[in-house]
């Protein structure tokens, strides 16, 4: 594939989706990438026909006073699971719910503690819905969301005794980035989210006046009687939480890097309305943006994802969850509050395994009509398009070639060639 | 952090990869000899194998190893605090949380050393900092290699040397030139043969002329034929003479994997594993005492299995965490970020004990503990003693007073 076009809307669609199909690609070049891009950056719609097959389930709060039925959180937790993954597979527009993983990733929040598929699946609307606003307001919002207070312990901060555990991992991972705070920062910062409460039983959120500090605090250098909304306003509109927004966000869409002159005018876009919508724009229409093909490793869900979109398949089968479970990453469940490792942390011998199981199953499986009706000769260039890879390098062609054949071994080491596991 | 900064260096210094990185790259790995892979000399009787446990999150050490004449504790803690009548009593007023018995009857057999107030200067309170600085093994200033990856990156750069269960590397295990390899943490690894394995291989033949990333794509499925060849035997045995791992204790399961390879004598020196959840800022007895009984069956149940076999003198089990907690209690029956806290070291040829002074519950900074044993002694004595190595190789040119456990 030597049309540029093509190539930069495939890596458009690698990058803000889970990549295209030829069709898709046909229909982008018709209206051009910048239109693309528009047409990519919008919240869900209600009319996406792949939202409409996959709705959201719905669940209920299970008060935390009554013991917790396991064997409930277990299959509520594989539904939820699985439809997520079903609705990224389904849906017609991906970006909304790639923006979504990446938010569950920034902010990281893990059901083995929360113990309820209903906050869960809260959290994670909350995501879609006000993922693409102003970053304050997304802030503000997950520091009162249930699932992050019963996650980093909000629910229970009182003034005599401050938990710390929100304030400081709102600084360092969520807002600031490490080394943009101080120790101090962190203390008083708790403080401010004294008297926060959510309570399961009859699922709201309160303020307890009696449980803040009105003491006066001092974050970043303001002082006053802070709340916690006085805190997140503070560090959000911060310059040190800008570059930190705008270097997350290239990291994870275009290529990992702590500074970089295409983060600087992204910067200047963020910082005048956080507005993350914005931000997603400007990275995709960054002409460096399009020199970052093939620079980041895809992440086991973008992988597997990936592969079913392309093969017309669907996760209806708890093998699936049990291919992500090998290769570290499942949705819902993070290791910690940093979230999932990333790029070439994936890049493992045990995941080199776990990638081959997956593509000989997918490959028996799905649609592979595309590569397997062609002349044995242009099968290998077929299966890249098939998996939106732009091509093979001269060591893929080889071994391609030598199972042409069968296109069944054929797709299976296309999904594990190395060209197609960078993203 | 300084501009010059490579991207590398970024994901290890950084700390937000969630206690672990990246593998190394390809570059500088020769090519192996995949038919030669499955008759390596198998490991000699004698030559020491070192498990290392991470426990991530930052255990509670006072809540461990328990201080339980110190008023002190008691003041700080009151909801917290073990009664001496719960604790398994060790030495020095000190005792176990009542969940560790198997660590309890370890201790009584002299095979358990309990090294007290370890840490380093100027603790960082980031569990993803502070993991960094304990897997780099360089507090001072951010480093590109793990402290094991120096060791394999000076011992040949076999990956085969170091091996992390589960399927994401931990920043230890990565060197310069070589990082370790990744087992999955259950079932076995049989590659396709035939036209398949060949196509595979053809696949993943490493070329100079590629991309640095597509390079280290292809370096990772080329170094699996070689890790199938050597554990996967070990691994595809169903082996009723192993005692069944305990429902939902993840560690045992990962233990068990380390303990079918050390069976069938693998040329591995440095097993990784890990248990997470020790975070806890709230809600901590309940949660703290389930994770330490987690921990105890699985590293007692791991040293009875490999104790029976051949290499069950070799083996040195090292538990660590990247901080211990405060010592007075928040209003959430938990604990915030702490500073020094315990490691743990077991096995035959652990000389047990207690090492280390027990850090002052009144005499603190910030609120937190100061240490008096440099983590970097325990790594250094854990080099000379079980791998051979040098340490100053591995660690650099301060002065690490070796510690008499090995």
């Amino acid at each position: 594939m030597t049309d540029t076009l093509r190539s930069d809307l495939a890596h458009l669609f690698r990058r803000a989706g889970f990549g295209a199909t030829a069709a898709e690609l046909d229909a982008a070049e018709k209206v051009g990438y910048t239109a693309t891009v528009a047409a990519l950056v919008v919240r869900p719609s209600v009319s996406d026909p792949g939202v409409l097959s996959t709705p959201t389930p719905s669940f209920t709060v299970q008060p935390k006073t009554a013991p917790l039925d396991k064997t409930r959180l277990r299959a509520e937790s594989l539904e939820l699971i699985t439809w997520w993954l079903d609705r990224m597979v389904a849906a017609t527009n991906p970006f909304p719910e790639k923006l979504t993983f990446f938010w569950h990733g920034h902010f990281a929040t893990a059901i083995y503690k929360v113990r309820s598929a209903a906050l869960m699946v809260r959290q994670n609307e909350l995501f879609r819905s006000q993922g693409l606003g102003a970053f304050d307001a997304l802030d503000l919002a997950v520091a009162k969301d249930p699932a992050m207070m019963s996650w980093l312990d909000t629910a229970q901060d009182i003034a005599a005794h401050p938990n710390e555990n929100f304030a400081r991992e709102n600084m360092e991972l969520f807002t600031l980035g490490y080394g943009n705070y101080s120790e101090d920062d962190v203390r008083e910062a708790a403080r401010c989210f004294t008297g926060w409460r959510y309570n399961r039983a009859d699922d709201v959120f309160t303020e307890v006046a009696r449980l803040h500090d009105n003491g006066a605090k001092t974050v970043l250098g303001q002082t006053g009687n802070f709340d916690g909304s006085d805190i997140v306003r503070i560090l959000t509109h911060s310059t040190a939480s800008h570059r930190w927004i705008c270097t997350r966000v290239w990291s994870r869409f275009a290529k990992t890097v702590t500074t970089d002159p295409a983060i600087n005018a992204l910067i200047t876009t963020y910082a005048a309305q956080l507005d993350v919508s914005a931000l997603m724009t400007a990275t995709f229409l960054s002409p460096a943006f399009l020199a970052t093909k093939g620079q980041l490793v895809k992440q086991p869900v973008e992988y597997v994802v990936g592969a079913l979109r392309a093969l017309k398949l669907r996760p209806d089968s708890q093998k699936y969850l049990a291919v992500l479970r090998n290769l570290g990453q499942v949705p819902f469940d993070p290791p910690n509050v940093g979230g999932w490792p990333f790029d070439d942390a994936w890049l493992t011998t045990a995941a080199s395994y776990t990638r081959l199981q997956f593509a000989q199953a997918v490959a028996a499986k799905g649609d592979i009509s595309a590569v397997a009706d062609e002349a044995v000769s242009a099968r290998s260039d077929a299966a890249a398009r098939l998996l939106s890879v732009d091509g093979w390098g001269t060591q893929t062609r080889v071994a391609l070639a030598q199972v042409a054949d069968d296109p069944v071994a054929l797709m299976t080491l296309a999904l594990c060639a190395p060209e197609y596991v960078v993203n | 952090m300084p501009r010059t900064m490579s991207r590398r260096q970024f994901l290890i210094s950084s700390g937000v990869v969630g206690g672990v990185a990246l593998a190394a790259g390809a570059t500088g790995i020769s090519m192996h000899d995949v038919t030669k892979a499955g008759k390596q000399t198998p490991l000699a009787v004698g030559t020491k194998i070192i498990v290392l446990v991470t426990m991530y999150g930052g255990n509670d050490g006072l809540n461990t190893v328990i201080p339980y004449t110190d008023a002190a504790y008691y003041a700080g803690r009151p909801e917290l605090a073990y009664a001496q009548a719960d604790v398994l009593p060790l030495a020095d007023d000190l005792g176990l949380n009542a969940s560790m018995v198997g660590f309890k009857k370890l201790y009584d057999a002299g095979r358990l050393a309990v090294v007290r107030g370890v840490g380093y200067p100027n603790p960082d309170r980031s569990h993803f900092r502070s993991m960094s600085i304990w897997q780099t093994g360089s507090p001072d200033s951010p480093q590109v290699t793990g402290w094991l990856g120096r060791w394999l990156d000076a011992n040949g750069a076999d990956p085969l040397l170091a091996i992390n269960v589960g399927p994401v590397l931990p920043p230890m295990l990565a060197g310069q030139k070589c990082a370790g390899a990744a087992l999955p943490s259950a079932g076995g690894v049989a590659l396709p043969d035939g036209r398949y394995g060949s196509g595979l291989r053809a696949l993943d033949a490493v070329s100079g002329e590629s991309a640095e990333l597509i390079q280290r794509v292809a370096q990772s499925g080329t170094d699996l034929f070689r890790v199938a060849a050597t554990f996967g035997p070990a691994l595809a045995v169903s082996d009723t003479t192993t005692p069944a791992t305990p429902a939902g204790n993840v560690l045992a399961g990962q233990l068990d994997v380390v303990a079918r390879c050390i069976a069938a004598n693998a040329p591995t020196r440095v097993y990784s594993v890990q248990l997470g959840g020790f975070d806890t800022h709230a809600d901590e007895k309940g949660r703290q005492s389930a994770l330490l009984g987690q921990l105890d069956a699985a590293v007692s149940g791991f040293l009875t299995n490999v104790g029976a076999g051949s290499h069950g003198s070799d083996v040195v089990v090292a538990l660590y965490s990247e901080f211990g907690r405060r010592v007075a209690a928040n209003g959430s029956q938990g604990t915030d970020h702490g500073t020094a806290s315990n490691v743990f070291v077991a096995g035959v040829g652990v000389k047990g004990g207690m090492y280390g002074d027990q850090p002052s519950l009144t005499d603190l900074t910030m609120d937190d503990l100061k240490y008096n044993v440099d983590f970097r002694s325990v790594y250094a004595t854990l080099l000379e003693g079980a791998l051979g190595a040098d340490a100053g190789q591995v660690l650099g040119s301060g002065t690490f007073p070796r510690l008499a456990f090995l």
